[in-house]
């Protein structure tokens, strides 16, 4: 399959300028950045993660936890996709009691996000559980929703959101289009 | 892996690896490990599998280590062991497996005295197979954990100077790990006398070395097998002591040497035969770290053949 | 059925005299009546040989018929008929039966229940050793006596491993006119083996069995042979050392000869990497350079004869773990058209000279003229032929086997050359490559 763009939705400025948002909202939200715990979701979850991060940083001054999440062994569809490898799982604090913010790139099913609370709570036990994301492009499958969102877009079904992150990709955007047959 | 009969995932021998499928092991092992370092050590990635461990030679540390790996990720694990079972009473493999498959299991880890019984029984089952050890042939999980933990602490494999030592012919282990080893591109050297030697190993694109002390000093890793007592009564060589004198890893090799090479063992040692009791305590942390990584691989190995759909 | 057959249009082939050109053969009571072109069938029954060769029955010097005792696997009714399915109209058993052909009663019960099946001939080899215990003489000369002719002795599946009981068997065989067929095998050295040591037994990590256990045992027996004067063949030798010990015995003149298996020159150790138990047998498969030396051996004419060394067993004995399963493949129906596809076509031997492996050689070293067997089909000969086609392409069906086991490893194949029918003592055992039941 190969990801054929129609329209760019956020550029590199777009994207800042989200993250700026969110930060702040999350300091609101939560009245400081005392033990809030930013869990990205592999892999470009994990990239804002540290984006916001650093933002709050800026903000607030002081530090605040970071750590990586990789869902697969917690999906409910493993029967259904091939087994890819799996990728490392680092959260090296104390989840009991924290303020804890999952963060991914695209909110859809809300599968991933129910596996991603699932894996948390494995690591304890955290006062609050919150989850911001970059784009939601709507079509739930659970009772899931974000307390943080980036930019809604209703989409069709079939149509996808590609986003680029400069950690891994050329550029920061985030791109609507479709995938198609090689 | 290799797709078996029904498009059944099996890992029966690291000789039917390419690889990619090597590495992709180990970099998927890693994950795994840290399962394990968290308080609930448990994933639900295997939820509602079940698998059986079919051991029909006694072993407690493999058996042990598939079971662990198979609980954390969320599994139903069954033990089958020979002095349990009906085996004992002559009941024949075929008739196992096809009990095994009436119980609607999802995978079958096999150890077996017998060289190539779990391809055999790829034939009779419904679902995958794992070699836990068959005969002299191959130990494929044992091989991986031990690429993985040289991985972990050399930081690398390929063009890493590898010696085998002792009784290459009976190891199952050695046979994995020299197919492993020079499939990542790293360099094998067996030492031992030839009459503890394959006929023809060299065809297997390795080096042959009479005594231990051809290469100490060379090696970055120095991997010593079990010996055992019953090969002097087969003429392998005279006697232990002399199997120390001339492989053994003894307390003045090793306080002689500048670059000590990491040391390995798949465990128990003989302390005293095949190493030295002080010399054993100095490298005790690396084999147990192989055990550490046994559960770990193990459980890569079972998410990647369980893990995913089939096709 | 007529009392006349006459087989049409086929090219004879006749030792001596080789293949001819298109011949009518007629055949009455049982013997061979006229050999010509053109013969008028009058009320004969006609058999269309057209693009066949006419060919005297193929003797196989070396089956397991597994009757008495092991009936499970195979018995002399089944193994007859899958004989004359394979175009033999004589086959020689092994004594390793249950109780072992070791005295005149168990080899007049072999050769008689051949007779009672009537289509092959069915002649016991004896023991050496009373109970193939390898202690004690069996009687050879009462077995010789006996309507059975025992004229070989072996303890086959096993070695004669004391070199002095061996050294007095072949004395006293000579004096008699007996011959030894040996299984050369040094015991101690292939104990425990399950297949040829080399790279393939490292590979797999299976036990080894060395060409040396063979060659010593081959080259004891020569050595042996060579002092008592006696007259030694040496069966399924597979091992290019043994291609030459024998090459260079023959060459001193000792009286020896020696016979190769199909298996082991179709089949080489790299295929066992399946850990097919119908790939195991003893002695086992060898490399391809023993693969190679064997075929010179054959081109040679170091190698007087192909012997299948058919070994049924149960599927329950085959159907197991690598080292549980038992030596042995059945050979009887795959023999003909692998040695076409893997002699003949290969150019190792013509035609001719590969058809006389399968007749003429078994039947000089077997003395087959006491059976009424002639290679000549010469007027009034016993009318034991076979009937094939050289260029008919089969796949190799277990499933069709007449024998009672399956233990091929040839299932599938695709080989080329099939019997059409077989006549024995002018009766049609197989009528176009279907067993002719009833016709007696």
């Amino acid at each position: 399959m190969e990801f054929e763009a129609r329209a760019q939705l956020l550029d590199a400025d777009d994207i800042a300028r989200v993250i700026r948002r969110v930060a702040h909202e999350i300091l609101e939200r939560n009245k400081g950045r005392d033990d809030i715990a930013l869990v990205g979701v592999r892999t470009r979850g994990v990239f804002l993660a540290r984006r916001l991060a650093r933002t709050i940083e800026e903000i607030e001054g002081g530090s605040v936890y970071v750590g990586e999440l990789d869902v697969s062994l917690y999906r409910d569809d493993v029967a259904i996709r091939r087994a890819s490898n799996v990728g490392v799982t680092q959260i090296d604090f104390d989840v009991n009691d924290k303020k804890v913010v999952i963060v991914d790139d695209v909110l859809f099913t809300g599968r991933t996000t129910r596996a991603a609370m699932d894996a948390i709570m494995d690591f304890g036990r955290p006062a609050v559980i919150q989850l911001a994301v970059l784009i939601d492009r709507g079509h739930r499958e659970v009772p899931i929703r974000a307390d943080y969102v980036g930019k809604n877009l209703p989409t069709s079904g079939n149509e996808k959101v590609r986003v680029s992150l400069t950690e891994i990709d050329e550029t920061d955007m985030v791109e609507v289009g479709e995938e198609r047959e090689r | 892996m290799k797709e078996g009969g029904g498009g059944y995932r099996n890992l029966l021998a690291i000789s039917s690896l390419d690889k990619d499928d090597v590495l992709s092991l180990l970099d998927s092992a890693r994950s795994f490990a840290e399962v394990s370092t968290r308080s609930v050590k448990k994933v639900p990635a295997l939820r509602g599998k079940t698998i059986v461990n079919l051991f029909m030679e006694p072993s407690t540390r493999t058996r042990m280590s598939f079971e662990l790996a198979a609980k954390r990720l969320s599994a139903d694990v069954v033990n089958f062991s020979s002095s349990t079972s009906s085996l004992s009473k002559g009941e024949s493999l075929k008739d196992t497996a096809k009990t095994i498959v009436a119980m609607g299991v999802d995978a079958v880890v096999v150890r077996h005295g017998s060289a190539g019984a779990p391809l055999m029984l790829t034939d009779w089952v419904e679902c995958s197979v794992i070699n836990a050890g068959d005969g002299m042939h191959e130990h494929p999980t044992q091989a991986l954990l031990d690429l993985f933990t040289i991985r972990e602490r050399l930081g690398r494999l390929e063009g890493l100077k590898v010696a085998i030592v002792g009784d290459i012919d009976h190891s199952r282990v050695a046979r994995s790990n020299i197919h492993a080893l020079r499939k990542v591109g790293a360099e094998v050297v067996l030492v031992a006398p030839q009459s503890l030697l394959p006929r023809d190993i060299q065809r297997m694109d390795v080096a042959v070395a009479g005594t231990i002390d051809e290469v100490l000093g060379w090696c970055d890793v120095l991997y010593l097998l079990r010996i055992q007592l019953e090969r002097v009564n087969e003429s392998r060589f005279p006697s232990l002591r002399e199997y120390t004198l001339l492989y053994g890893l003894t307390d003045a090799r090793w306080s002689e040497l500048d670059h000590k090479p990491m040391v390995m063992h798949p465990g128990p040692m003989n302390r005293g035969v095949e190493i030295d009791s002080s010399v054993a305590d100095d490298v005790e942390s690396v084999i147990t770290g192989q055990v550490a990584a046994g559960v770990a691989l193990r459980m890569a190995v079972l998410y990647d053949l369980l893990g995913g759909s089939h096709g | 059925m007529a009392d006349s057959i006459l087989i049409k249009g086929g090219r004879a082939l006749t030792f001596p005299g080789g293949l001819t050109g298109e011949v009518d053969i007629m055949v009455e009571a049982g013997r061979i009546k006229q050999v010509e072109a053109g013969i008028n069938a009058g009320g004969a029954m006609v058999i269309d040989a057209s693009g066949c060769v006419v060919a005297p029955g193929l003797v196989d010097m070396h089956v397991h018929l597994r009757e008495p005792g092991m009936e499970y696997k195979e018995d002399i009714a089944s193994g007859s008929r899958a004989a004359a399915r394979g175009g033999f109209s004589a086959v020689f058993c092994m004594p390793n039966t249950e109780p072992p052909v070791d005295n005149l009663s168990v080899a007049e019960y072999v050769y008689d229940r051949g007779v009672d099946e009537g289509f092959c001939m069915v002649l016991p080899h004896g023991a050496i050793t009373v109970g193939r215990r390898g202690e004690t003489l069996a009687p050879m000369g009462e077995m010789a006596a006996c309507r059975a002719g025992v004229m070989g002795y072996s303890d086959d599946g096993d070695p004669v491993a004391n070199s002095e009981m061996m050294r007095r068997a072949m004395e006293y065989a000579r004096t008699i006119g007996a011959l030894i067929i040996s299984h050369s095998e040094e015991r101690s050295l292939s104990d425990g083996g399950q297949m040829n040591e080399g790279y393939y037994s490292t590979l797999l990590g299976l036990r080894g069995i060395p060409g040396e256990a063979e060659q010593i045992g081959v080259y004891r027996d020569i050595c042996l042979a060579e002092k008592t004067g006696a007259t030694l063949h040496l069966a399924h030798i597979s091992t290019s050392g043994s291609v030459e010990l024998v090459r260079s015995a023959k060459r001193r003149g000792v009286r020896v000869t020696c016979e190769v298996a199909p298996h082991h020159f179709s089949l080489d150790d790299s295929m066992l990497t399946s850990y097919d138990t119908n790939l195991k047998m003893n002695p086992p498969l060898r490399s391809r350079g023993d693969v190679e030396a064997l075929m010179e051996g054959l081109a040679d004419g170091t190698i007087d004869v192909i012997a299948t060394d058919h070994a049924p067993h149960a599927s329950h004995e085959k159907e197991t773990e690598f080292d549980r399963a038992l030596f042995g493949v059945v050979g009887l129906e795959t023999c003909l058209a692998l040695v076409m596809t893997k002699v003949v076509d290969s150019g190792v031997l013509s035609l001719e000279d590969a058809i006389a492996r399968l007749t003429e050689a078994p039947a000089r070293i077997m003395s087959m003229e006491r059976w009424g067997y002639g290679t000549a089909l010469e007027e009034g000969d016993d009318a034991n032929l076979v009937v094939f086609d050289p260029e008919q392409r089969w796949t190799v069906d277990p499933g069709e086997f007449m024998s009672r086991s399956r233990n091929t490893p040839y299932a599938g194949w695709d080989v080329r050359g099939r019997v059409q029918h077989t006549l024995f003592k002018g009766r049609l055992v197989v009528i176009d490559g279907e067993l002719a039941e009833g016709t007696r």
